[in-house]
């Protein structure tokens, strides 16, 4: 929304007071200002109000024509002019010899052979409206040679208010508003609007009025006729023009200025067109034309004006082709009511058509204001054009009234929510220059919410601090930290292992790590030959690709891997994020955060990588938890895992997740040569386990003894667990010192460590260890290797 | 006899001489100290010699197999020696101007600004907690004073889910389950609640350079018996400038969140122009930069603590942007790209 520094003079005295510095303070206290501050007229000077004498066709050209212009200088001036609507006593806007137009200064000037001394300038040259059609048509009574900037206000700071941060407050919607906030920041009076008094035409005749739906809080009107004037006085043009505004005719211009003054919405029917004003709803949908001439589509939900059963308007909206003002109305019927916020702006959403009534009315307007515009508006309209005529009474129904809002607090809890004392004098000062009614009795302040702030905006003893706070100036803080007793914190376990993960994979195994979207990339997962397995759906997304919930970070790692291949030729990443696995027994996303892990080589075998990452799962357990993983086979039921070699992962018996080679049909498409690996664990169960620490063992101060068994079997884990089930004391490690595979099948050579802690061991003491595991092995059928 | 001795004596030197080996030297020991050695058969003549000669020869010949004991090995350490320059010698010297292999791994920038983020305030006895990108309507709007018809969920930028939970579109929405965490310690034993919780956000909007559907905040709040504006101002202004790792100019304007009163805009002085004015700030010399404000009462009571006994602060800080204007990445895009010739560059940044 556009300020205009000029209206807001009309409303408190801004003499000697540094408007740029107001404004920054009016951003700081009040609402965001955007940066760029217009000053309007000041790259226009010498341009004054000059009589056309005499208007002679141009010899050379059809569309210029020489004039005899009275500046006001005693003698008639030359001018070549080619603006069409140019004629002889016509008074216009001069730029004089010497005249500056934005980067032009005027100079005699030749055209098509007669020479020019100054220009007949059309309105927008001189910046004050759009309108360009032809020179400015002056009607106003001021002598010739008059600079115009002494009779027009072409000269003014405008500033733009984001209209975001005006939210929250629908008394800033229009400058009367803005007013009183740059009021209270500078220390000034704001002076009361002038009015018109209504009640000296109660003796007339009522409107026809009746609210038959809730959802219309006030409806006031009055009609008026007898209009003579039809152009808005210069000084109204520009403000509207301004303000971003398209100046019409006097009385859409008048509704207009009286909304960007006072914030109130307005809108004038011809009169024989609601001669029954009834606001409602309708119970079937219909098709309603708007003034705009446009067809929208009207339901149940949407509050129409009616004369009778005809709709007229859409509520706060915008008013219907069919009553708007023609050249024939004479009679004209002024509403300025108040609706309910949010079907007004549930409507505005159904029609997607947003207007700047509908714009406040989403705010919360104070019914408390649909009179003072009219008696406002009457005021301005018998001023500009005397022989307008009130012809009815002020007809008001007010149907809906909000509370009034009184608030009672005490210094110290201002102290306290501030954190810094203000005084007293200052508070009510402050409370009071916003029109709040402040009163302190003893400690406890009584504060009466003024009608325009007690729509929604001013509720709570919180949203006063608020008022005398930013007055005061946040920058003016005193600022100091809390004081709070000391009491140690820990970080969750689940955010501590997070951390540890993440830097033993990037620091010892130099891996990278990614991020990925949360759902599943349909057209990637295509392309690899990955189906989108069903999962929860997002239902509003316009984009089709974003469409279901991951149930795996393991498909959207690859994909990313498939643009990582010129990158390197082997290729580690992970990811610690959030998959949903269906919905759980209460309905609600079954949601896990997990680690993924990717190995992507073109240098080592499938099988290499494979034990890599167990290594690397296992150093994670071990490391945070000190303890070790164990691997069950398990059955594919992805497409992109392969058969073979899927695993699932235990830790201290929590199931962690799965580890398994990205099958041949996706690992292809990705790369033709490469071999890819992939993990993918459960972190909230990972944290679950407990830490069982470091178990510190004195070492042996005697020998130790290392002995190396081979024996054929397709697996280690038996012959670990024949070790295990000797259970004794005196092995301290157990390791595989190789893997051989011949025609007699596979072998393993596991190499055992021996020792005591007080003394040597003999052969015997160990053989008689080693004898058990071999015999426990040989019934199973695992036999040693012969040498 | 002494002549027998100095004969053997010359030669031993003249063959000690020749010597350039460990072995040829050891060659030599044998020779003549070896047990058939020519020093040791000098001995064996003094069977023939009477006592008064035996006695002269044998101190002679004893001298002599002392002097050959001290040759050799004072030989043997000058070919030692010898061996050790020649084996330094073979060290060629290197060309320390080769480029160092740096490959790594690297932390995902977003990580790297949350961890640094994370310290600041564990520092300042905050805890870092964590939440779920999954939530209810309740978490992330009922509860947090924006009610059903409330202007900010007509924004059409939430993700709904067909159970009817939401991608939660502000961290905003950890609020009530963390002062349900803490509200019993808070009250029975004292306990401020000073907890951060980063996470990430999702909103429902087309992508473009400046634009994500996905990206992170990290959310703070601090509730005690006295919290005050004063006091939200002093933590943002310390927080920022240790992120940013100089002082910070901060200030504060009315901003509009239905979970705050007052409600703030923080801006801080630019970091490109220090408040002069440049393209970056759009020439105001300010960056808006983080929401802030005193937790409003509706949201203090749906979290179980009473208003009027308890104030707080909380504030939210765009940790993507963050990162961002950090690291000067130019297109948001990258961040959740994968594309490892970006993102390979974050090793890490304590």
């Amino acid at each position: 929304m556009f300020i205009s520094m000029n209206w807001i003079s009309d409303f408190v005295d801004l003499s000697g007071i540094d408007k740029i510095e107001l404004i920054n303070k009016f951003s700081l206290s009040t609402a965001e200002v955007e940066n760029e501050i217009f000053f309007k007229g000041s790259n226009i000077s010498g341009i004054v109000a000059a009589e056309i004498k005499s208007v002679e066709p141009h010899p050379e050209s059809r569309k210029l024509h020489l004039l005899k212009v009275d500046a006001g200088d005693g003698e008639l001036v030359d001018v070549v002019c080619g603006a069409p609507n140019v004629r002889v006593g016509m008074k216009t806007a001069f730029a004089k010899l010497g005249a500056q137009i934005g980067d032009i200064t005027i100079a005699p000037r030749k055209l098509a052979g007669y020479t020019s001394n100054g220009m007949c300038c059309s309105e927008k040259e001189i910046g004050i409206s759009d309108s360009n059609d032809g020179i400015m048509d002056i009607t106003d009574d001021i002598p010739v040679g008059t600079d115009l900037k002494s009779v027009y206000q072409i000269d003014d700071i405008v500033f733009e208010v984001d209209n975001k941060s005006l939210t929250n407050r629908p008394d800033l919607w229009g400058h009367y508003g803005i007013a009183r906030e740059i009021a209270a920041l500078a220390g000034r009076e704001l002076r009361p609007l002038d009015m018109a008094d209504l009640s000296v035409y109660d003796n007339l005749g009522k409107v026809d009025l009746k609210i038959e739906d809730p959802l219309c809080q006030r409806y006031s009107c009055l009609k008026f006729g007898n209009i003579s004037v039809h152009k808005s006085p210069v000084n109204m043009r520009i403000r509207l023009f301004y303000c971003g505004m398209r100046a019409l005719n006097f009385l859409a211009d008048l509704t207009n200025y009286l909304m960007l003054e006072m914030g109130q919405p307005m809108h004038a029917f011809d009169s024989r067109k609601v001669e029954k004003i009834r606001i409602k709803r309708f119970d079937k949908p219909f098709t309603f034309k708007t003034l705009d001439g446009t067809d929208r589509a009207i339901d149940e939900n949407t509050l129409m004006i009616c004369n009778g059963d005809i709709p007229v308007a859409i509520a706060g909206i915008m008013g219907g082709l069919d009553s708007e003002i023609v050249e024939d109305t004479s009679t004209l019927t002024l509403e300025s009511a108040t609706f309910d916020a949010a079907s007004i702006r549930k409507s505005t959403v159904r029609l997607s058509h947003r207007t700047d009534a509908s714009q406040r009315y989403e705010k919360s307007l104070d019914p408390e204001l649909t009179v003072a515009a009219i008696a406002r508006f009457v005021k301005l309209l018998t001023e500009i054009d005397p022989s307008a005529k009130v012809v009815s009474a002020l007809t008001d129904e007010y149907a809906f009234k909000y509370p009034p809002v009184t608030l009672k607090f005490t210094k110290s809890f201002v102290n306290r929510y501030t954190g810094i004392d203000i005084d007293n004098d200052t508070i009510l000062k402050t409370l009071r220059s916003l029109g709040f009614g402040a009163e302190l009795c003893g400690d406890e302040f009584t504060v009466n919410v003024p009608s325009w702030r007690a729509t929604k905006d001013v509720t709570i003893k919180a949203d006063i601090i608020e008022e005398i706070t930013r007055i005061y100036g946040y920058d003016n803080f005193d600022i100091h930290t809390a004081e709070a007793p000391l009491y140690p914190v820990r970080d969750a376990q689940e955010k501590t292992d997070e951390d540890r993960i993440k830097d033993i994979l990037v620091k010892r195994y130099s891996m990278h790590e990614l991020h990925s979207y949360i759902w599943a990339y349909h057209d990637e997962y295509k392309e690899l030959g990955i189906e989108t397995e069903k999962n929860v759906e997002l239902i509003n997304s316009s984009n089709p690709n974003i469409k279901t919930l991951r149930r795996s970070i393991v498909p959207t790692q690859l994909c990313q891997l498939k643009y990582n291949i010129s990158f390197d030729t082997d290729v580690s990443v992970f990811e610690i994020g959030r998959v949903v696995e269906g919905l759980k027994e209460d309905g609600l996303c079954n949601e896990h955060k997990k680690l993924a892990v990717t190995i992507y080589s073109k240098t080592k075998d499938t099988e290499k990588i494979y034990f890599e990452l167990i290594d690397i799962l296992s150093v994670i357990a071990d490391d945070i938890k000190h303890e070790a993983l164990s691997f069950e086979k398990a059955e594919a039921s992805h497409s992109y895992q392969h058969p073979k070699n899927l695993n699932k992962i235990y830790c201290a018996g929590h199931l962690l997740g799965e580890i398994g080679i990205v099958n041949a049909s996706a690992a292809k498409k990705i790369d033709k040569k490469a071999n890819i690996v992939y993990a993918e664990i459960d972190v909230e169960e990972f944290a679950k386990i407990k830490n069982a620490g470091i178990h510190y063992a004195e070492p042996s101060k005697f020998p130790e003894i290392e002995i190396d068994l081979s024996f054929i079997s397709a697996s280690f884990a038996p012959i670990a667990k024949a070790i295990e089930n000797a259970n004794c004391s005196l092995v301290k490690s157990v390791g595989v010192a190789d893997t051989y595979e011949d025609e007699s099948g596979r072998s393993v050579t596991v190499r055992i460590l021996f020792s005591h802690p007080e003394k040597t061991l003999t052969k015997e003491e160990v053989a008689s260890v080693v004898n058990g595991i071999v015999s426990d092995l040989a019934a199973q059928g695992i036999r040693m290797k012969a040498e | 006899m002494s002549e027998k001795t100095n004969e053997v004596r010359l030669a031993f030197l003249a063959a000690l001489d020749a010597v350039s080996s460990a072995d040829e030297l050891e060659k030599i020991r044998v020779e003549y100290v070896g047990k058939k050695g020519y020093v040791t058969e000098l001995l064996k003549e003094m069977k023939s010699l009477s006592n008064e000669e035996k006695k002269t020869f044998g101190q002679a010949v004893n001298v002599l197999k002392n002097e050959v004991n001290d040759k050799i090995a004072e030989k043997r350490e000058e070919i030692k020696q010898k061996e050790i320059e020649l084996e330094n010698n073979r060290m060629p010297e290197f060309d320390v101007s080769m480029p160092a292999n740096l490959k790594r791994g690297s932390y995902h920038p977003i990580t790297l600004v949350q961890r640094q983020c994370e310290e600041i305030f564990r520092s300042m006895g905050f805890t870092v907690e964590d939440y779920s990108e999954i939530v209810t309507d309740y978490e992330c709007f009922e509860s947090l004073n924006i009610p059903k018809n409330h202007p900010a969920r007509d924004m059409q930028d939430t993700y709904y889910l067909d159970n009817g939970q939401l991608l939660k579109t502000q961290t905003s929405a950890a609020q009530n389950a963390i002062y349900k965490k803490y509200r019993d310690q808070l009250i029975n034993e004292g306990k401020p609640i000073k907890a951060i919780f980063p996470g990430r956000c999702f909103r429902n909007e087309a992508t473009d350079a400046c634009h994500e559907n996905t990206f992170f905040q990290m959310e703070g709040v601090m509730v005690d018996k006295n919290i005050s504006i004063s006091n939200l101002i002093f933590f943002m202004k310390t927080m920022l400038s240790e992120v940013f790792r100089k002082d910070i100019k901060v200030r504060l304007r009315p901003g509009f969140f239905p979970f705050v009163e007052p409600g703030f805009e923080l801006d801080i002085s630019c970091l490109i122009c220090g408040g002069d004015g440049c393209p970056s700030c759009k020439h105001s010399g300010w960056l808006e930069l983080c929401p802030c404000g005193m937790i409003h009462p509706e949201v203090l009571k749906a979290g179980g603590i009473d208003p009027e006994e308890y104030t707080g602060f909380a504030f939210g800080l765009g940790l993507t942007r963050l990162a961002m204007m950090k690291y000067g990445v130019k297109d948001i895009r990258d961040l959740n790209s994968g594309n490892l010739k970006s993102l390979s560059q974050f090793t890490d940044d304590k």
